[in-house]
């Protein structure tokens, strides 16, 4: 598959927003500056990334309590995510989501959600919507490996085989559910290997090669948009934070060696991405560092706009719950 | 107006929104079929695009009504019996319920589900519940509980017009209920209560299958001089406060009558509502009539001891009534 530099370029850009974005995130959290819950996915950019290139505008995501790198790789706004997770009135939700719950539905982002697995059958239903209105969008749905053990990955699976559903189910399988490692709660050992169960066709992937999930993924989107069904990728690739942000301040015992984080490090997703760039000769180191200071003076802006937005009013509160 | 029972009510509500709005569709278990009744020809109308029966998968297919609501369509969902939502009630709690308010208002989720509830006689604790007082305190839903076939085709329709979602509690025991429904454009708003019967002495106020109950109960009373006014509420959420509390201000006493367990019931929180907006127009104590606090049993006798009948609501009057 030939990738234009048109696309490799705003692929490292959405990468690098990512990055970017949850490392600054990172750091305002221990200030005290957020209120709430942080999950980080620095390390898994490459599976948001690579999955959310080969969509159109038009396709819809659902995205995981580890919320910030899909929006962000479908396009959504630094600046009103930000505020969001601020619990400002500018934010996406107006405040009433927050980290967990970036929507933005001009994008086709459905949502972040709280609940794991709670976002697996809603992105069925958005393909079955596509099926009932004779549409041709496709919906992408993430997820993680802990996902994966809950029901409604069967339910959805199932439902979607049956019914041949325009939707691609992504398991970001990142070594871990909260505190325990994955591999030691998933029987069979394989993800991907689940989907032959549901009649269609699941692929294990380096989760952190940024062009193989591209690849991947468009195949599977020509496949769901051609009425052909879903796929399932298993993307294998790691989650370099804790579970949450300041999770040692809860106590407990050590669940991963230094060594395995080392190791995966040393895999860098955006690192490797560059050097394959840089080595084709097709894409200059100005070229990308420009990107990167692109995204810096962007995030900049992003945390003024949110520290400077205003709090919602609490009178707000009772606002938005009907339609 | 034709006399037509509460289930061809339903399907006449049905059908005529189905035909009105193209985004509608019905997704749930047999439902090309029909599990409780049916209309000749419903499925042979709009055919397998638009009537999916799913897997046996209640979270799955709750969650799919959620996600095909959220890109643009109305999904109609039907949930064989209410107590199976309790497999679904992550999708119907946390997400039907609240995404829109989450999303800042973006979301919208028009999404009517359809169940089935009550005693109807030996099926048991698990086929046999009332499971709207759980979804009292989950704001986001609107709940609808017709008592008879007009307000089944009144509510159903504009439960399906809806933006929000709307679970609509069809109590088994009134599936065969007759009476005269209008024809065509039969809107019953959600949020409004019906006097179903005019008194002066005591109000009732009668959810879904308590409704025919109170009725009868008080055509009886009514040959011993007792004038009872039955209102019926309708819809939980929202609720018509305005209503109950003038009737309560006419008579000056209440029972509420509620199929649903006694503790956080329904009839709790109307009673709470009238203790708090409708104190000074009590003459006597508020008396909840409800099931007891116990899973509805199987055995004939013991769900009867169980599920209040007539004679539980007339008692409760007499006693109001001093």
């Amino acid at each position: 598959m030939d990738i234009g530099k048109e696309l490799l370029l705003e692929m490292y850009r959405r990468m690098q927003r990512i990055r970017q974005f949850e490392t600054r995130l990172k750091d305002l959290t221990i200030r005290s500056e957020i209120p709430g819950f942080i999950h980080l996915s620095i390390g898994e950019e490459a599976s948001a990334v690579g999955v959310c290139a080969a969509l159109r505008p038009t396709d819809r995501i659902t995205s995981t309590h580890r919320g910030h790198g899909h929006p962000i790789a479908k396009g959504g706004e630094l600046k009103r995510m930000l505020a969001e997770i601020y619990g400002r009135r500018t934010g996406y939700c107006k405040g009433k989501g927050g980290s967990m719950h970036i929507v933005d539905y001009s994008l086709g982002i459905l949502g972040a959600n709280g609940i794991v697995g709670g976002g697996i059958p809603i992105a069925t239903g958005s393909a079955l919507a596509a099926r009932v209105m004779k549409r041709d969008d496709v919906t992408a749905c993430f997820f993680g490996d802990g996902a994966a053990n809950e029901g409604t990955f069967h339910e959805s699976l199932n439902l979607a085989g049956v019914l041949k559903l325009p939707v691609i189910y992504v398991c970001e399988n990142n070594g871990y559910q909260v505190f325990t490692s994955a591999a030691s709660v998933t029987a069979g050992g394989s993800i991907a290997a689940r989907a032959q169960a549901y009649g269609m066709p699941g692929f294990a992937l380096d989760g952190n090669d940024v062009l193989e999930v591209y690849r991947y993924a468009s195949n599977a989107v020509a496949r769901a948009r051609a009425g052909e069904g879903p796929t399932l990728l298993e993307c294998r690739t790691y989650r370099w934070e804790g579970h949450v942000v300041g999770e040692n301040a809860f106590g407990g015992r050590p669940y991963r060696s230094e060594e395995e984080v080392a190791a995966w490090k040393a895999r860098c997703p955006i690192v490797q991405f560059e050097k394959r760039m840089l080595e084709s000769g097709r894409v200059s180191r100005e070229e990308l560092d420009q990107l990167i200071a692109q995204t810096q003076a962007e995030l900049d802006a992003a945390v003024e706009f949110a520290r400077s937005s205003p709090l919602p009013d609490p009178s707000e509160a009772a606002a938005d719950i009907y339609g | 107006m034709a006399r037509i029972t509460f289930i061809q009510a339903i399907f006449e509500g049905l059908i005529e929104e189905m035909e009105r709005d193209p985004s509608t569709f019905v997704l749930g278990l047999d439902v090309t079929r029909g599990t409780f009744g049916r209309a000749a020809g419903f499925f042979e109308r709009f055919g397998p695009e638009r009537i999916l029966d799913m897997p046996l998968s209640e979270a799955g297919f709750v969650g799919a009504a959620v996600g095909a609501a959220m890109a643009g369509t109305r999904p109609i969902c039907e949930v064989q019996f209410a107590s199976f939502f309790y497999c679904a009630f992550d999708q119907l709690c946390n997400q039907a319920a609240k995404l829109r308010y989450m999303s800042g208002g973006q979301a919208r989720l028009p999404i009517t589900f359809r169940t089935r509830c009550g005693a109807v006689g030996g099926a048991a604790a698990q086929h046999s519940e009332t499971v709207y007082p759980q979804l009292l305190s989950v704001p986001g839903l609107k709940l609808a509980v017709p008592s008879g076939p007009a307000d089944a085709k009144g509510l159903l329709k504009s439960a399906i017009r809806d933006d929000n979602p709307v679970v609509v509690f069809e109590h088994l025991a009134l599936g065969g209920s007759r009476e005269e429904v209008p024809e065509g454009e039969h809107l019953v708003a959600l949020g409004k209560a019906a006097v179903k019967r005019e008194g002066r002495d005591v109000t009732v106020i009668a959810i879904g299958a308590m409704v025919p109950k109170a009725l009868a109960m008080a055509q009886r009373l009514a040959s011993d001089g007792i004038s009872v006014e039955v209102i019926d509420p309708r819809t939980l959420i929202p609720l018509d406060e305005q209503a109950i509390l003038a009737s309560v201000s006419k008579t000056n006493r209440v029972v509420i009558a509620d199929e649903a367990h006694l503790h956080g019931s329904a009839a709790s929180e109307i009673g709470c509502m009238i203790a708090e907006k409708g104190f000074d127009y009590l003459d006597a104590p508020i008396k909840r009539v409800a099931a007891m606090d116990a899973p509805v049993p199987f055995s004939p006798p013991l769900e009867k001891a169980v599920i209040p009948g007539e004679q539980a609501i007339e008692r409760a009057v007499r006693e109001v009534l001093g």
